[in-house]
């Protein structure tokens, strides 16, 4: 396969999932932040809490609008640029996104109606209860979306079926209940609740800066820093569920995260590191400056202080004390469950039971390292680790900085007088683009931290791309950076617009 | 899956039947929702000043994410009751695919951010977006759809790895005469569809009495390019398929022999073309007694001719989505499903559409339960 058209694919899918997830995880949390305030509003009556209700509404359907905009091609970029993926896990991935189409997109797109025009229509019971549909639906779509893309990082719940040439769905629950599943849900809800909060701290904080709408501004903080803190407490634990799943199950993706070159029982954590640049071609990477915490990395990938971390070199090259086997013979068995799902197909041509019967056999017993029959150098295994190791560190300071966020503002908004402490209102501004960037690092720990495989030890990604020309996936990439840019820009202005407007007549109202 | 097997027991065949169908049916209520796509191209023709524009995409506006939503879940669910159609021909007809997600990517943005302040492309530019929407998003649907009839040019391979064997991937479709007419159709029809949703739902007098004299020039065109796909449909030959061996071969008068043999869809082609020139023809003649209803006519028409096409590619043993450049290639409702395990569980799932039925009409009825105007626009929380 062409390599640059590759690339390409990988770049157009990259380009619209970033940008997807631009959007995203402002629905996820301002849904629930928004069905907090509206059950406030029809608790207590008080107007004041449904215009807040509605400004912070106007904001979601600005978001929301162009999240739709950004989903619709990923949905369909898995048909049109990974064809060959399409195939080999259609059987068990397509049935994530339909029931996403049915179970939350329809729910979504159905009460949300209800939400922006229903206010004269309908009683208010039910007004709050299509609100908190709303966030529901937009909560199940990422649950679905989650549960197929866990299972392309740890496949399970499935078995490759030599006469269909693709893996074929054996237990509908394993697939959705799969800890790597779960935990990247909740992880990943989690992490859209902990930005909705910071933008609204960040919005409510920009408006106490400037001397406007105050009420308006200290309830939204006092609701979106309880929101914030609590959720961060789950994002901390899942976040630290998804290290150890890593792990677990992605050895390679875990070292290179950490860049640990060698293996070590009592391993570190490099809390801070700078990584030298190498032009070396193995991808080992020399730290030029690091500080370490002792022993931490072991308990963190196993809950035991002196457990052993594999590194890269014996993940790559195996460690017959550790058991690892090395990445060559992965191949080299690889190899032989490829060639003998082609004399399988072969024998049954010709009609030869037996022979068929004993390609399968062969085919069987090596099928778990069938995608290393695609590489062609035992280094292709190793994941980018500049990346993958200084987003995840992005990351998880981010979510520290956010802790101390929540907790600072929920003690001055309670306490003192929020506005007298500028330095924090400031920070609280600043804030809002952190939690994109801390956001979209952990999809670059996590997308890039897989490669080489699309399917985790099944198909690589160069095997998963559609047969187009490279130039073909340029045009697109050049089409959709372009009005995803364009739609970005609109995105913003249209927001900060309706920011500086603010609350009157609930926001919407305008020339 | 549950206690007692309900769909377990069927065979892999009558499985792979109940997933054609219902596919087919989404494909039906998109092509009827696509009402709001052709509403999309009347603005500028029907709204001659910026209130009666703002009314005319308001009351489009209320249900374009259904139609957005219909058109993800059919992509949804034909990837997972069909998995080798989704890989062949989104990865192979990349051009057309591409071109019609891009029409529906400007649309979603479009009712939101038009009347915004501060939107930075300007309201015409939305609006411009909007009309590409409606012409494109149809025109190439259409087309898209008539290829299950007249083919395309891919090779699929022994491990189902499949190749489109033309570079211009998809393009070369809108060439032949016959998916044109059907692209063309679609077209047309959904602007009738949009007049006549006019009709019920908009109370101003000037848009309406525009729109009256707008359906006969939409109307006419439809019926030309249907009554030419319909035509050429019934006297070509078709893509035939052996049920034992597997075979695909070239039968003479293909569909046309569906439709005999298969009298049920006959009736509901029928019966669906009946109700959309009803829909059309009385109000035209008796406005004042029937303008309201056309929607309801033609809408029921639309959905059951385009489900009996569906049924008409797909079932009696005809490859739906035929190769012209290796028959053997050709897929059928057998040789592209998912397993009989995942056709199971997803049928499961499909019990819950009754459900989504029922919760859309519930609030689409609270909702709309007088047609707008535009005082109406005035009172609103939420205007596009
Ligand atoms: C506001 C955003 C945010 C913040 C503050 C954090 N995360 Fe995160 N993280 C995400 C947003 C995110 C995410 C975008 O939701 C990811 C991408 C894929 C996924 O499962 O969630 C993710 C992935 C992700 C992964 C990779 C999972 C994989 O490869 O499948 C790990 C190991 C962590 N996170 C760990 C943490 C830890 C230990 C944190 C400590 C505070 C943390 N994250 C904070
Ligand atoms: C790469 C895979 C993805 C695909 C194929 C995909 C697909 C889509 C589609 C088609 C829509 C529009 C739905 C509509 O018609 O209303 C959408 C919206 C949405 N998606 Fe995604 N999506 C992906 C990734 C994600 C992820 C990772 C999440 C969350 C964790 C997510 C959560 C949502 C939500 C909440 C919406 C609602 C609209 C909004 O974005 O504001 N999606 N997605
Ligand atoms: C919305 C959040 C997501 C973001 C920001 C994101 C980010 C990325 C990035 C940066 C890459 C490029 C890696 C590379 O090839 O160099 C990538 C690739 C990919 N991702 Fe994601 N991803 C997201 C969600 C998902 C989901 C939910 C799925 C599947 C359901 C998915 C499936 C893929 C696939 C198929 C590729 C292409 C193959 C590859 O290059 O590995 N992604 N994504």
């Amino acid at each position: 396969m062409e390599a640059s058209l590759v690339d390409w694919s990988r770049a157009q899918f990259a380009l619209t999932a970033v940008y997807h997830w631009l959007f995203v995880p402002l629905t996820l949390g301002l849904s629930f932040i928004i069905a907090f305030m509206e059950s406030i509003y029809v608790r207590t009556g008080d107007e004041q809490w449904k215009r807040i209700t509605k400004f912070w509404m106007t904001l979601f359907g600005v978001n929301f609008a162009i999240g739709v905009a950004t989903g619709i091609i990923l949905e369909f970029e898995f048909g049109t640029n990974w064809s060959n993926y399409s195939w080999f896990v259609g059987d068990i991935f397509g049935a994530p996104l339909a029931v996403e189409g049915i179970m939350a997109f329809f729910l979504e797109s159905t009460f949300i109606a209800v939400m922006f025009f229903g206010w004269n229509k309908v009683g208010k019971k039910f007004h709050l209860a299509s609100t908190w549909l709303v966030a529901v639906g937009a909560n199940l779509s990422a649950l679905w979306i989650l549960v197929a893309n866990a299972w392309m990082h740890y496949p399970v719940g499935m078995r490759f079926n030599p006469e269909t040439a693709r893996n074929e769905m054996m237990n509908f629950w394993e697939v959705l209940f799969s800890p790597v599943a779960i935990n990247k849900f909740l992880h990943t809800v989690t992490s859209g609740y902990v930005l909705a909060s910071v933008f609204v701290i960040g919005v409510s904080a920009w408006y106490l800066l400037r001397n406007r709408h105050q009420l308006l501004a200290r309830r939204s903080m006092v609701i979106a820093s309880v929101f914030g803190l609590v959720m961060s407490l789950f994002l901390v634990l899942t976040g630290d569920g998804s290290a150890r799943l890593m792990a677990k199950h992605q050895p390679v993706k875990f070292a290179a995260m950490e860049n640990l070159q060698d293996g070590q029982t009592n391993a570190p954590l490099v809390a801070f590191g700078i990584l030298k640049s190498t032009s070396d071609e193995h991808k080992t990477e020399d730290f030029l400056m690091k500080i370490e915490i002792p022993n931490v990395l072991s308990y963190m990938a196993f809950q035991d202080a002196n457990a052993y971390v594999p590194g890269i070199r014996d993940l790559i090259h195996g460690n017959t004390d550790r058991n690892i086997i090395p990445v060559d013979e992965k191949m080299v068995r690889g190899k032989l469950a490829v060639a003998a799902l082609k004399d399988f197909k072969m024998a049954r041509k010709e009609g030869d039971m037996m022979k068929a019967d004993s390609a399968r056999k062969t085919f069987e017993e090596h099928f778990s390292y069938f995608g290393y029959g695609h590489l062609n150098d035992v280094h292709d295994a190793i994941p980018p680790i500049k990346p993958t190791f200084y987003s995840f560190r992005i990351m998880v300071g981010l979510g520290m900085w956010f802790i101390l966020l929540f907790v600072l503002t929920l003690f001055f908004v309670l306490r003192r007088n929020p506005v007298k402490r500028r330095w924090l209102m400031y920070a609280a501004v600043l804030s809002i683009p952190l939690a994109y960037l801390a956001s979209e690092m952990g999809w670059v720990v996590a997308e890039l931290g897989r490669q080489p495989w699309v399917i985790q030890d099944l198909m690589p990604t160069s095997v998963a791309v559609s047969r187009l020309t490279a130039s073909s996936v340029q045009l697109t990439f050049a089409l959709f950076a372009i009005t995803f840019t364009l739609l970005l820009v609109a995105d913003i202005k249209i927001m900060t617009k309706q920011i500086k407007l603010g609350p009157k007549d609930g926001g919407t109202r305008h020339v | 899956m549950g206690g007692h097997a309900m769909f377990e027991n069927l065979s892999h065949f009558a499985l792979q039947q109940y997933w054609w169908i219902i596919i087919s049916l989404l494909a039906s209520f998109l092509v009827f929702l696509l009402f709001v796509q052709g509403g999309q191209t009347l603005i500028y023709r029907l709204g001659r000043n910026e209130t009666e524009r703002s009314l005319i995409i308001n009351v489009l506006g209320r249900k374009w994410e259904f139609t957005f939503t219909t058109l993800v879940t059919f992509g949804g669910a034909f990837f997972a009751s069909f998995p080798l159609f989704y890989s062949t021909s989104f990865g192979g007809a990349y051009w057309v695919w591409m071109l019609i997600l891009f029409a529906f990517v400007i649309q979603a943005v479009s009712y939101e951010y038009r009347k915004k302040p501060n939107n930075f492309l300007g309201s015409r530019t939305y609006e411009t977006f909007l009309l590409v929407n409606g012409a494109l998003g149809t025109i190439l649907l259409g087309t898209a759809v008539s290829t299950f009839f007249t083919g395309s040019q891919f090779s699929v391979n022994v491990n189902n790895f499949s190749q489109w064997e033309t570079p211009t991937h998809g393009l070369e479709a809108a060439l032949n005469v016959q998916n044109l007419s059907l692209g063309l159709a679609v077209f047309f029809l959904s602007r009738v569809l949009a007049i006549l949703y006019f009709f019920k739902n908009i109370d101003n007098e000037e848009i309406i009495k525009r729109a009256r004299k707008q359906l006969l020039y939409d109307a006419i065109p439809f019926v030309v390019f249907f009554l030419t796909f319909t035509v050429m449909l019934l006297l070509k030959n078709g893509f035939a398929v052996d049920p034992v061996s597997g075979v695909v071969s070239m039968e003479p008068y293909k569909y046309l022999h569906n439709l005999i043999q298969m009298p049920v869809v006959l009736i509901l082609f029928l019966l669906g073309v009946v109700l959309v020139l009803l829909g059309i023809i009385r109000p035209v003649l008796y406005f004042t007694r029937s303008g309201d209803k056309g929607i309801w006519a033609a809408g029921i028409g639309t959905v059951l001719t385009v489900f009996s096409l569906f049924l008409t590619a797909g079932f009696n043993n005809t490859a739906y989505y035929p190769s012209t450049f290796d028959l053997q290639s050709s897929l059928t409702i057998r040789n592209s499903s998912s397993s009989h395990y995942t056709l199971t569980a997803m049928s499961y799932v499909s019990l819950l559409v009754p459900f989504v039925l029922a919760y859309i009409v519930y609030t689409w009825r609270a909702i709309n339960r007088k047609k707008i105007d535009a005082g109406e626009l005035e009172d609103e929380g939420h205007v596009y």
